[in-house]
């Protein structure tokens, strides 16, 4: 796959961080370049939501950094780091759920009182999710899971973020709308975004992504392109099945 | 409430109700006792409003809202005797102060009880409950317990004569400014981004920085609407009430019971609510004897708990 650019949007520098008492991630390091499509994959309890909490600020990292456009953002408050840039879609998505579909969008824009700023995000929402722009009036928690979490990454992109961070976006939703949501993260990107995205499903991420990252038990035990990650045996062996 | 204009307005109605026997007591009795006790529980409900919101937006019961009131009457107080302006034009510097005061308390205090590792929720209650008796301290030590009023206002001691029924003015004038409160809250809520804010904040406090909000932002600015609301409930008692430095608690109480008949969490709830108590209020006064007059209260209280617990308009 393309790699498109060559400037380093988002650097987390061996970053150690625990969560109750216990260490859910040790010494991890990834790279996010302008308009990549990066996964972070692994087992449950590999540690892939404790990471992207440490970057959007709702886990402090213990040791370690995070940088974003070259600026730290590790101990900055999270509605400054969204402000600055970082939209994240969380796993279990926290919708506002008795607010309706529109409110939910519009709070996505809070920081943009410009009408225009606002009008155009809006747009490309309904344009990605069309369905979103019929449900506008129905309260959040009447959506079905694959329209909360569409509802969750428009509210997202109403931040206008440079990069989104999406934490398991196929979770608990029919395949037929996990295929809508993938091809929408490649739509996404086109839009000029840069994406992080955990998931589970390994094969069909790696289908989209530009490059990977494993992790197991806390730790980045391989990282590559898609194709290199994608050819690695052990890989094949735990994934595939081959 | 013993206020004096509504003792007043009580013995006469009791005197036409006694004249006449209650079985015919006249049109004219009967909406007296409709509109004092509609115009009192418009009132009760602008002093509910600010718990209410507090309550809803963070789950913290502000057990100083009783002292909040006392503090609005002695700065309504304190402002009259220095500047020797009239109460009516002196409400919004009131209201302004208190809003000032309640952010100080939640930045000061609220914020730091709501950090406690362990049982949070009692941690909160007895920060609140401090408050309160702190308040009550100072304002025992600066303004001594004397009873004090404020003389010769605009509106103080004038009633309005309405073909036989009676109004006064500073309850006229309190029911007014209450709706025009209830009506700007509304509008904030509903048109403003900060409405929204506040409706998500309400929801799920945890997830407004997904969207750029700062919580603690939008939790002192609570605070601090919520005490301008009673900023405004005590400039108007101000007026008819006399001062002193524990007048907060018995509105308090009836604060509280105004919230939980509404619904915990809803504002427009304790604005139903504070109606009824008050009509309530002033029936229980006409029927039973003046000392127990808050029996209707608390018996229309204890029926809700029972039979609807989460209140008329709660959705907890």
């Amino acid at each position: 796959m393309l790699i498109w650019g060559t400037a380093t949007v988002l650097e987390v520098q061996s970053i150690t961080t625990t969560y109750q008492g216990l260490i859910a991630i040790s010494d991890v390091s990834i790279d996010v370049k302008q308009g990549e499509i990066v996964v972070v994959a692994g087992a449950n309890g590999a540690g892939k939501s404790t990471l992207l909490k440490s970057i959007s600020g709702m886990e402090r990292p213990k040791s370690g950094s995070v940088s974003f456009e070259g600026s730290r953002i590790d101990g900055v408050a999270g509605h400054d780091i969204t402000a600055r840039g970082i939209a994240y879609v969380p796993e279990n998505r926290r919708l506002f759920p008795r607010l309706s579909v529109r409110d939910n969008l519009m709070l996505g824009s809070y920081l943009h009182r410009k009408k225009a700023d606002r009008d155009a995000p809006l747009q490309q929402v309904f344009e990605l999710f069309p369905r979103l722009a019929e449900r506008l009036d129905q309260r959040a928690e009447t959506l079905s899971g694959g329209e909360q979490q569409m509802l969750a990454i428009s509210r997202a992109l109403m931040t206008r973020p440079k990069l989104l961070m999406l934490d398991e976006p196929s979770q608990g939703i029919m395949p037929k709308l996990v295929d809508e949501i993938f091809r929408a993260i490649v739509t996404i990107r086109a839009l000029g975004l840069t994406i992080l995205l955990v998931e589970q499903r390994l094969i069909e991420s790696l289908e989209i992504a530009d490059r990977a990252f494993i992790l197991q038990t806390g730790r980045v035990v391989l990282a590559g392109t898609a194709d290199e990650v994608g050819a690695n045996p052990d890989i094949r062996r735990a994934y595939l099945g081959m | 409430m013993p206020c004096r204009e509504h003792r007043l307005l009580r013995l006469r109605v009791k005197g036409l109700a006694q004249d006449n026997g209650l079985k015919t007591m006249t049109f004219q009795a009967l909406a007296q006792i409709v509109v004092s006790g509609l115009l009192m529980g418009l009132i009760y409900a602008l002093i509910a409003a600010g718990l209410s919101l507090i309550f809803g937006l963070m789950d913290v019961v502000n057990f100083a809202h009783g002292e909040f009131l006392m503090m609005a009457m002695y700065a309504m107080f304190g402002l009259v005797l220095a500047l020797a302006v009239d109460p009516v034009l002196l409400m919004p510097i009131v209201a302004g102060l208190m809003f000032a005061l309640g952010a100080i308390v939640y930045l000061g205090v609220v914020r730091h009880a709501m950090r406690a590792k362990v049982n949070a929720g009692m941690v909160q209650v007895f920060a609140t409950f401090g408050l309160a008796i702190v308040l009550r301290g100072l304002a025992q030590l600066f303004f001594t317990p004397d009873f004090r009023s404020i003389p010769n206002t605009w509106l103080g001691g004038k009633t309005l004569n309405l073909g036989g029924i009676f109004l006064p003015w500073p309850q006229l004038f309190g029911g007014a400014v209450s709706i025009a409160a209830f009506v700007g809250l509304y509008l904030l809520i509903s048109r403003t981004d900060f409405g929204r804010a506040l409706a998500a904040t309400r929801e799920d406090a945890g997830a407004v920085a997904l969207v750029g909000i700062d919580r603690n932002k939008v939790f002192t600015i609570g605070w601090g609407l919520g005490a301008g609301l009673v900023g405004l409930a005590g400039s108007v008692m101000a007026i008819f009430f006399y001062i002193h430095p524990d007048v907060g608690g018995p509105f308090a109480l009836t604060a509280y019971v105004t919230v939980a008949l509404g619904g915990f969490g809803s504002i427009f709830g304790a604005l139903a609510a504070g109606v009824i108590i008050g009509l309530i209020e002033a029936i229980t006064a006409t029927i039973l004897p003046t000392e127990m007059k808050s029996l209707g209260i608390y018996a229309a209280y204890l029926a809700v708990v029972f039979v609807r617990p989460r209140g008329l308009f709660g959705n907890i």
